[in-house]
């Protein structure tokens, strides 16, 4: 199988922080939680800096000052806290983006969370502009003349804005305005936006793991102690600042007014907005066929809904009269077709109905779980040798067909999760003498949560539980990605051996 | 868990990659520097609002004309909207840097326009000539100024226009 260089990079990467942080916390895993976290580091220091900051022209700069020098052990340490997290999350927003198009987890059922997600960008970058214009440095000065050209350069302002950074035209209520925005306005219009962005997820996280944000913040507090945020000369209107240390994960577009006029950088900037929004549909991705309810073998449990990771799935009051008070109901634009609700059904029991077709309450069109059962009864029949394993595996992680040998077998369904525990059983029951799933990576499924609930339901804290009787000794779980062959290679034959000691017990065990 | 098991290895490979990601935040968060201006440049800004003036005058309407219309909109004079365009060069040293004719704004051409252009020259002392032209009704250029200036490094120097003053400049020396 061929895995692009796009994706081949961003799973070395991922794999290095597997090695350094293990999959619990790997930041690459928590890039949309972590940011949330920096967000509270800077909402909390910029809380604190709004106690002795000075909202007017003239007394602005002297207060941030005082702060940075005078104050230091605190308010300094506030400030270069809330710089540096506002820095590092434009790196973990954009490692966000850069995983999510890597891993082709913005296309099809997922174009909304990433349409949504594009203007987040924009509006974290506005909302440090105005941050740093508060400061009224030399930097100030030039966002704030630089600011003033591109919005002159649209229609509605006709020219009139760059006027108020000449000589005597910066005024306190023009200052106040700046304020106003970057306190209240940009914020609050960013928390809309990424509760938009979130929208269409199921049991969303916004905390990263603990031991991650505790690094992350010792870590910001080191730099904060180690190299303090500083500010300027104070802005001068009447002088040109000589030369600046831009920041450049948010004031990277003003350079290019120095070469380009106001609307070419408006082309530009633009152009790429527009580019990452119609992303998805280049070209576009076809979902497979949606879940489907069959309320003759649905008793409404409830399972799939508190299951379903992208909220799909709701309860409703039952429609066709049967004695159950709830049924479920799919609604097709939200269903990313990832089978997990069809693992999670009860009814999805290989060893009901065995001499005829399997029905369950909610199925995936495309693979049944009687086909399913099918394909596992075909598979282990086919299978020849003393030690005879069945690995299933999903679309998205690692090609379990490659593991294909006499004794081996792969068999592929569209995630994990929609594996019902209770196949697994009947698989050992029709002579595998062992079953290994591995789907995604451990805690990275393409669908969300497919292997973690698969971890669950094994372990029996999660419905429908594995039953106490299964033999888990003969089961074993490896989360692998595309370009994992090797280590589950590894792992399979380590797993052969462990079953051949089983099989040889279980002998031993019978003849005794 | 990861596949390293030696907890202080994971935890010094931990430490080195929040150096790494402090160190690219710390380094973009300031670095490289850019350069406004050379030592020796300074900035001549001009920066004004300046409404035309109108393209044609008001005339005096007639008795006939007054009678014609209702009481209530009995105006003495007729004023037609449409403002000039207007017409502005600016040399340094006789050398052009900056010359354009700017059309009034709005849907009935009866805006003020706004005019923001700075351009960088050479510090020193400068002869500046500033003409604009607000009438389509007056040949050549009815507002002029002309100024020996001196500016330092780095300075800006302001050129407005007041409609009772003329041109005016702030910063430098004359």
């Amino acid at each position: 199988m061929i895995v692009n260089p796009v994706k081949r990079a961003y799973l070395a990467l991922e794999s290095w922080f597997n090695l350094s942080f293990g999959p619990e916390w790997n930041p690459l895993y928590h890039l949309g939680t972590l940011s949330f976290f920096l967000f509270w580091v800077i909402l909390v220091s910029g809380i604190y800096l709004f106690i002795p900051f000075h909202g007017s022209v003239e007394g602005a700069y002297a207060s941030v000052e005082y702060m940075t020098h005078e104050q230091w052990y605190v308010a300094g340490v506030m400030r270069s806290l809330h710089r540096y997290a506002s820095d590092a999350v434009v790196v973990t927003v954009l490692l966000h983006m850069f995983k999510e198009f890597a891993s082709d987890r913005y296309r099809g059922f997922r174009w909304f969370s990433w349409v949504t997600g594009v203007p987040n960008l924009w509006m974290i970058v506005t909302l440090g502009i105005t941050g740093y214009w508060l400061v009224w440095d030399e930097l100030a000065q030039y966002i704030a003349i630089g600011s003033a050209q591109l919005m002159d350069a649209l229609p509605i302002f006709s020219g009139a804005m760059t006027r108020n950074f000449v000589s005597g035209g910066m005024t306190d209520r023009f200052f106040i305005l700046i304020e106003f925005l970057h306190l209240l306005g940009q914020p609050l219009l960013l928390v809309f936006m990424l509760w938009l962005h979130v929208k269409r997820l199921s049991n969303v996280n916004i905390n990263p793991p603990r031991g991650l944000a505790m690094g992350t913040l010792l870590a910001l507090l080191a730099l904060a102690l180690y190299q303090p945020a500083l500010s300027h000369a104070p802005a001068n209107l009447n002088a040109v600042p000589r030369e600046l240390h831009i920041d450049w994960f948010y004031l990277n577009v003003y350079p290019l007014l120095e070469v380009w006029p106001a609307q070419q950088v408006w082309i530009l900037t633009t152009g790429v907005t527009v580019l990452l929004m119609i992303l998805p549909w280049l070209p576009p991705k076809k979902d497979g066929s949606k879940a489907v309810v069959d309320l003759d073998h649905r008793n409404g449990c409830g399972i799939c809904f508190e299951d379903c990771p992208f909220d799909a799935i709701s309860v409703q009051a039952r429609t066709d009269g049967a004695r159950y008070e709830q049924e479920v109901v799919v609604n097709p634009d939200l269903c990313a077709a990832c089978g997990i609700c069809a693992g999670s059904c009860p009814a999805s029991n290989p060893f009901r109905s065995a001499r005829e077709e399997l029905k369950t309450g909610i199925d995936m069109p495309q693979l049944s779980v009687d086909e399913m059962r099918h394909l596992t009864r075909e598979t282990i029949a086919a299978m020849q040798g003393d030690v005879r394993i069945l690995v299933f595996g999903c679309e998205h992680g690692l090609d379990v067909e490659r593991l294909d040998r006499d004794d081996t077998r792969g068999l592929k369904l569209i995630c994990s999760g929609m594996l019902p525990p209770t196949l697994v059983e009947y698989a050992l029951k029709q002579g595998a003498d062992g079953v290994m799933v591995t789907g995604c990576r451990d805690n990275d499924c393409y669908y969300r949560f497919g292997n973690r609930w698969i971890r669950e339901r094994f372990a029996g804290e999660r419905k429908p539980k594995l039953r106490a009787r299964a033999e888990r000794e003969r089961i074993r779980i490896h989360g692998a990605a595309q370009t994992d062959l090797r280590d589950v290679e590894t792992d399979l034959a380590e797993f052969r051996q462990h079953l051949q000691a089983v099989n040889e017990a279980a002998a031993s065990a019978e003849a005794g | 868990m990861s596949k390293l098991g030696n907890k202080p290895l994971r935890l010094l490979l931990q430490a080195i990659n929040y150096t790494v990601f402090m160190a690219i935040v710390w380094y973009f968060a300031t670095s490289p520097s850019i350069r406004i201006i050379a030592e020796d440049e300074a900035m001549i800004t001009i920066a004004f609002s300046h409404a035309g003036q109108l393209r044609e005058p008001c005339r005096r309407l007639t008795q006939e004309e007054l009678n014609e219309l209702p009481p209530n909109m009995r105006k003495l004079d007729d004023c037609p909207r449409e403002r000039s365009p207007v017409a502005i060069e600016a040399t340094l040293d006789d050398k052009p840097f900056y010359s354009a004719v700017l059309p009034p704004p709005g849907l009935f051409g009866d805006g003020g326009v706004d005019v923001f252009h700075k351009v960088k020259i050479p510090a020193g002392e400068h002869l500046l000539r500033l003409k604009m032209n607000d009438s389509v009704r007056i040949e050549g250029f009815n507002h002029q100024l002309e100024r020996r200036v001196k500016i330092d490094p780095a300075q800006i120097l302001l050129v407005s226009f007041e409609p009772d003053q003329g041109f005016v400049l702030r910063g430098g020396r004359m």
